[in-house]
């Protein structure tokens, strides 16, 4: 018995040590500093209309793919897997609608496959019917040599996740990660005392976009003196937060929870809420369900947001580069402002359904609200 | 007058190897779990551990019917993703449509219980093959329904069962609802495995179908209440998960795995012919102690896995021996 547990644990150490090698640099100061500049610059274009706003002003120039008549948008998305990329590529659809130059529409889904989406890529540039190719790669290193392959072909469009190559016309994405992580923690800090307890919830390890929303949230939090009394995984289950904040409400109190995604949020505040405990500062997003909830319960929150109206750029790039117009480029950095108590009101639709992101930007299109499964 | 001197005989000298492990093994990890966090004896401790357990403990219970009966049912998982899904949208937001929306869905789950017991019984499909082809089938039906994102809230009374405790109680501070049901549920599921015709069939079924055949046992009968009585315990068990937590579409992932381990965990014997309900309840919240004091003990995600798949291996290792030893008496 003592010979197992020992191989056992050696075993586990095993397996444990290459995660700990292997890990990315997903701390960078320099990316930090970046993007907290950003979010403080003012962007150019239409306030109006954040999803035709550039932060920056570098231009990719696009004359050499001007074509006459109608043309033909193929699209390679990672993936509908998530009440993100549903209310997304709903944006997406809805903005192709209203590009009368825009004939046809491809999109292949990828289901969240690396390898699919390669194969998606060279079967749509095989086709030959493409005039340009957007892509929402499902991981940054493994579709870059396909995106690189597209690129001598045809002018690509990378959105959201990036690739590693400057060879895409442009890359539309919001400020990012970093920008995610510091929006929520500068609130937090503002909000409680030094010395305060912070519960952080991440969903899950290992992806880009949230591990850096990680170590800007924590960097901040730390810098500001705070007691982060853990950080727990809940793999974006509703049971799963609300059991852990509930674990954790048992051991002691909690001032502040900083969230790297809001999709759970709802089920935080319930522990606090069906345990009799007041609703300490909160760090959600965008869902109607969490911007109601802060409503009705008058939460001290923030919600910082990853705008799904991004899905409506890349179709507003493609038309433009297709009529040879120039758009902000290598780069395409749209705003990311977060939503506050002074905001709050003009966000909450009642009508949409608990997980809608309501930094859509898409409420003066023609068919909301149905098309996002509204009433 | 027998029968009261076995029972005193039963209960006067305890044989302590007769008693299943996986008691043993629960109070232990209590132990732990308590030595660990002090808190853990309060109610607010104890009984938020039993009102999140008794959805995986209703299951578990569930599925052992079928294991019992020598098969799997791999298609609880989606059936709890659908009911937390499918009454999100059929009670649009009603207080008064959890009234039928609950029945519904116990038909619903009726119906692909019997669909599962029929594939196996007539078309002769191994149950690990049919009920996986029903859990992609079922996760499917969710999806289209809720397009991908939940498309709604539960009513709170539709949540009472999962969510709510009746607080202010002498003695105990709280009683969670759903450990009231977990105890209504656990007793009926009792009941029928272990003092009815039912279940003395599923059992003889799961030794040896074709002695159980040729003793008059309706096979087929036996079998396709085993799968819808654990359809049925997957409706209970998703409405106390989406009291619990709300919608989610993802509610329902690793149940049926879960609920497998339970089970094992309390003794049953994969493959069919032994199992007892209080021992999987036992299991199930066994699993779930794992779960809490790894939480504690702050072990990071792969280290978890690692406990977990050892321990199962280790429990039917344990199984094994103790079915060997009992042969051999």
């Amino acid at each position: 018995m003592h010979k197992l547990v020992k191989h056992s644990l050696a075993l586990g150490l095993m397996m444990s040590l290459p995660t700990m090698v292997m890990a990315q640099n997903f701390d960078d100061p320099i990316e930090f500093a970046k993007q907290k500049e950003q979010l403080t610059m003012t962007a150019n274009g239409p306030a109006n209309k954040p999803w035709e706003q550039y932060i920056g002003d570098r231009l990719a120039s696009t004359q050499r793919f001007a074509k006459k008549g109608g043309s033909t948008v193929c699209f390679s998305n990672a993936g509908v897997n998530n009440p993100w990329r549903v209310v997304g590529y709903t944006d997406m659809i809805e903005e192709v609608a209203l590009h009368s130059d825009i004939k046809a529409f491809i999109h292949v889904d990828a289901e969240g496959s690396d390898d699919k989406q390669i194969a998606d890529i060279n079967d749509l540039l095989a086709g030959g019917n493409c005039d340009i190719l957007i892509v929402s790669p499902n991981t940054t290193a493994a579709l870059t040599p396909a995106v690189e392959k597209a690129c001598q072909q045809l002018p690509v469009i990378v959105f959201d996740r990036g690739v590693q190559t400057n060879c895409p016309v442009t890359f539309i994405h919001p400020v990012g990660g970093y920008g995610f992580g510091i929006q929520g923690a500068e609130f937090v800090a503002a909000n409680v005392e030094k010395g305060s307890n912070v519960l952080m919830l991440r969903i899950l390890p290992g992806v880009d976009v949230l591990e850096t929303r990680y170590s800007s949230g924590l960097r901040v939090l730390k810098e500001a003196g705070l007691n982060i009394i853990g950080t727990e995984f809940t793999g974006a289950d509703n049971a799963k937060t609300k059991s852990i904040v509930e674990d954790y409400l048992q051991r002691g109190t909690i001032d502040a929870v900083w969230m790297d995604a809001g999709a759970t949020a709802v089920a935080a505040i319930e522990a606090f809420e069906d345990g009799g405990y007041d609703i300490p500062v909160f760090v959600g997003e965008d869902q109607q369900d969490f911007l109601q909830k802060w409503k009705k319960m008058d939460i001290t929150a923030i919600a910082p947001t990853y705008p799904t109206y991004q899905w409506r750029t890349a179709i507003i790039a493609a038309s433009r580069i297709l009529q040879g117009e120039s758009v902000p480029g290598p780069e395409w950095v749209l705003p990311q402002a977060s939503i506050t108590k002074a905001n709050l009101d003009e966000f909450i639709n009642e009508a949409m359904p608990p997980l809608h992101y309501a930094m859509c930007g898409c409420e003066d299109m023609p068919n909301y609200p149905q098309a996002w499964g509204g009433k | 007058m027998n029968s009261l001197v076995t029972f005193a005989r039963r209960y006067t000298s305890i044989n302590w190897a007769n008693i299943n492990p996986v008691y043993f093994v629960l109070a232990a990890l209590i132990v732990a779990i308590i030595l660990n966090n002090p808190n853990f004896i309060e109610p607010t401790g104890y009984m938020n551990f039993l009102k999140r357990a008794a959805p995986l403990a209703i299951l578990a219970a569930g599925q052992l019917y079928v294991i019992v009966s020598g098969g799997f049912d791999l298609s609880v998982g989606s059936m709890i993703t659908l009911v937390v899904v499918g009454s999100s949208m059929l009670t649009n937001n009603d207080p008064a449509a959890t009234m039928w929306v609950i029945p519904v869905m116990f038909g619903m789950g009726a119906l692909v219980g019997l669909i599962n017991g029929m594939v196996v019984c007539y078309l002769r499909v191994p149950s690990l093959i049919t009920t996986l082809g029903m859990m992609i089938t079922l996760n499917g039906f969710a999806f289209l329904w809720s397009g991908g994102a939940p498309r709604g809230y539960l009513p709170d009374t539709f949540r009472f069962f999962g969510r709510v405790s009746y607080k202010d109680i002498p003695l105990i501070h709280m009683l969670p609802v759903a450990l009231i049901v977990l105890v209504v549920v656990g007793l009926i599921l009792y009941w029928l495995m272990h003092k009815t015709n039912l279940g003395r069939m599923i059992h003889a079924i799961g030794d040896n179908p074709n002695t159980a055949k040729l003793a008059g046992v309706s096979v087929n009968q036996a079998r396709i209440s085993a799968f819808i009585v654990s359809s049925l315990s997957a409706v209970v068990a998703g409405i106390l998960l989406g009291g619990f937590a709300g919608v989610s579409t993802s509610v329902g992932v690793g149940y049926e795995l879960q609920a497998i381990t339970a089970a094992v965990l309390g003794g049953a014997v994969l493959l069919g012919g032994r199992g007892s309900v209080p021992a999987t309840i036992a299991g199930a919240l066994t699993l779930m102690a794992i779960f809490t004091l790894l939480n504690f003990l702050g072990m990071p995600q792969p280290v978890r896995q690692i406990v977990q798949g050892l321990i199962l291996i280790a429990a039917v290792a344990l199984t094994m021996r103790r079915k060997g030893k009992h042969a051999n008496s």
